[in-house]
């Protein structure tokens, strides 16, 4: 039962992941692979944030009377994962406004059938 | 117990949301679904102990992705309704699931040794974590440890991140902007403005100064308390992008116009890397900031400071960037 | 003890607005009716729970937060339901009005 308690949160994460990498495998559209991604990115943030958390544990600001602080590291890494995923975000949909404007359509089959035809 | 009742809740609504998305057809809800689970995951920071990555995570994924996927859904939707449906799927699926099921139990059968969530004695707390929460007061004089150890311990990697950060605005530049010459509207058309409503004209005049007042507060108090250069650069294009959003784009750019918002960009980088290379001309390593003032708290806080302050313009700037590159693109 | 008391029936209240709004969201027929529902939850369910949890901070920085985030909120959560409103009025979408209803019993 204490394993149970202590482990849920990370089966939990693990099927967010899940359902965003299914997302992003078995979808044709572009844009739903693009927010499957994002959500596979988010589960993985979950991860390591929980992975730092310290039961009792205050947010890693000094102030007085604390004495349990949870780890600051994992939340300078997501900090900087949280930009750089935004970053590639945008990229990626200026990239789907492209392929719009080149191809027609944004299904992936379609895609593959007219750069197969030509 | 309180805990876990609510983390589970607020897991279990995370979870839904994920499976919804996963299952509906229309691009218009999916793209709200994932608004609402970005907002959800900023409330399960908070209940972990993370508000500057609660912070982060509700601007920038509440607020500029969904913004920029709202601005992509009108480029890209059909010409003919239904505007955002998504067409069937033609293959079954049993490949992917088959891998999404490997994968799933070989992650699970890796958390079987993990100790539980919330133990202090998890590898994870033992390390070099316990020497910044011991020293990072007294050695930079700021009591956030994570702003801390962002912009002071591990600034190399903040110095990246800004720097991919502006490479992602200039590629969109040069995915989107330039090209074709940009229709101008004629006298008495409107563009591609709303009809003028008096309602959101006096609150958006009302409303946006206390955002960019709160986009300041939140960039200088980040030493002190949740917050700092991205979280701040974000607010800061947030309110800037509502000004367009309700008074036009023209009138947007008219106040800043492109060419100040790609300078703008490259000075952020520009302080970032200049600030690092002070110390190297007077004697020390890259990116040192204790020689940058007369003891070490001073240099130390001087050194946050500029740094945050070259992230939060660089932010502000190619957020901005992207949003009047992907609107610009709707004018055409 | 009084503080507490109020507090928690402040709470309360909110949340049991919230989840009314919610069932109202969901079990509404028509999207203006769903607007009418979701700015409840916008507006008295948010500043209940604001003054339930400014009860229990006292006199404090956190309760002048709390009061600063309750005027921002005042203003911009009518805003949004008129803004939604406007969009939907302008795209053609029409209120399902009873008399579109065809008469069901006597």
């Amino acid at each position: 039962m204490d394993f149970f308690i202590g482990h849920y949160n990370y089966w939990i994460v693990i099927f967010l992941m899940m359902v965003g990498l299914y997302t992003v495998i078995s979808r044709g559209n572009l844009i739903k692979k693009i927010i499957g991604l994002n959500i596979f990115q988010v589960s993985v943030f979950f991860l390591y944030i929980s992975l730092g958390t310290v039961e009792g544990g205050a947010a890693p600001i000094i102030a007085e009377g604390v004495e349990v602080y949870s780890n600051p590291l994992p939340h300078v890494l997501i900090l900087t994962a949280i930009v750089v995923g935004v970053a590639t975000t945008a990229l990626a949909l200026a990239l789907v406004v492209r392929i719009k404007e080149s191809y027609g359509t944004i299904e992936e089959d379609e895609i593959h059938n007219l750069d197969h035809s030509l | 117990m309180i805990d876990i009742v609510i983390n589970v809740t607020l897991l279990a609504f995370l979870a839904i949301t994920a499976v919804a998305t996963l299952h509906l057809t229309n691009l218009f809800a999916i793209v709200m679904l994932f608004g609402i689970f970005s907002l959800l995951s900023a409330g399960l920071f908070v209940v972990m102990d993370a508000p500057d990555v609660a912070f982060t995570e509700a601007a920038v994924g509440a607020g500029i992705s969904t913004v920029l996927m709202l601005a992509t859904l009108a480029l890209v939707k059909r010409p003919q309704k239904p505007y955002y449906a998504e067409a069937p799927r033609a293959h079954r699926p049993w490949l992917p699931l088959v891998v999404v099921v490997i994968t799933g139990s070989a992650l699970v059968y890796g958390t079987w040794d993990i100790p539980g969530f919330g133990a202090p004695e998890a590898p994870a707390q033992t390390h070099v974590a316990r020497y910044y929460i011991d020293n990072a007061l007294q050695e930079t004089g700021v009591p956030n440890i994570v702003t801390a150890v962002l912009a002071s311990y591990r600034g190399f990697d903040t110095l990246g991140e800004v720097v991919v950060v502006y490479t992602a605005g200039v590629a969109v530049l040069l995915l989107i902007v330039g090209g074709a010459q940009k229709r101008r509207p004629g006298p008495g058309m409107r563009g591609d403005q709303m009809r003028p409503n008096l309602i959101l004209h006096v609150i958006a005049k009302f409303v946006i100064p206390l955002i960019i007042l709160f986009a300041l507060y939140v960039q200088f108090h980040g030493d002190f308390g949740p917050g700092g250069g991205f979280q701040a650069g974000v607010i800061f294009s947030a309110a800037l992008i509502l000004y367009a959003l309700v008074f036009g784009l023209d009138v947007a750019e008219k106040i800043i116009p492109s060419r100040w918002l790609h300078k703008l960009a490259a000075l952020g980088v520009v302080i970032y890397a200049g600030v690092g290379v002070v110390p190297l001309l007077l004697g020390g390593n890259y990116l040192d900031y204790t020689l940058l003032g007369s003891n070490q708290v001073a240099g130390q806080h001087l050194g946050i400071l500029l740094v945050e302050l070259g992230v939060g313009i660089t932010v502000a700037s190619v957020m901005l960037i992207l949003f009047f590159a992907f609107a610009g693109r709707a004018r055409k | 003890m009084i503080i507490d008391i109020l507090s928690w029936i402040c709470l309360l209240a909110g949340g049991a607005l919230g989840i009314v709004g919610g069932i109202g969201i969901h079990r509404f027929p028509d999207f203006y009716s769903r607007l009418h529902a979701a700015g409840i939850t916008d507006t008295l369910c948010a500043m209940l729970i604001l003054l339930g949890l400014g009860l229990q901070a006292g006199w404090s920085l956190a309760a002048f937060k709390l009061a600063l985030i309750f005027m921002f909120l005042f203003f911009t959560s009518p805003t949004a339901s008129h803004a939604l409103a406007n969009a939907a009025q302008h795209s053609g979408l029409q209120p399902r009005l009873d008399s579109d209803e065809p008469e069901v019993g006597s």
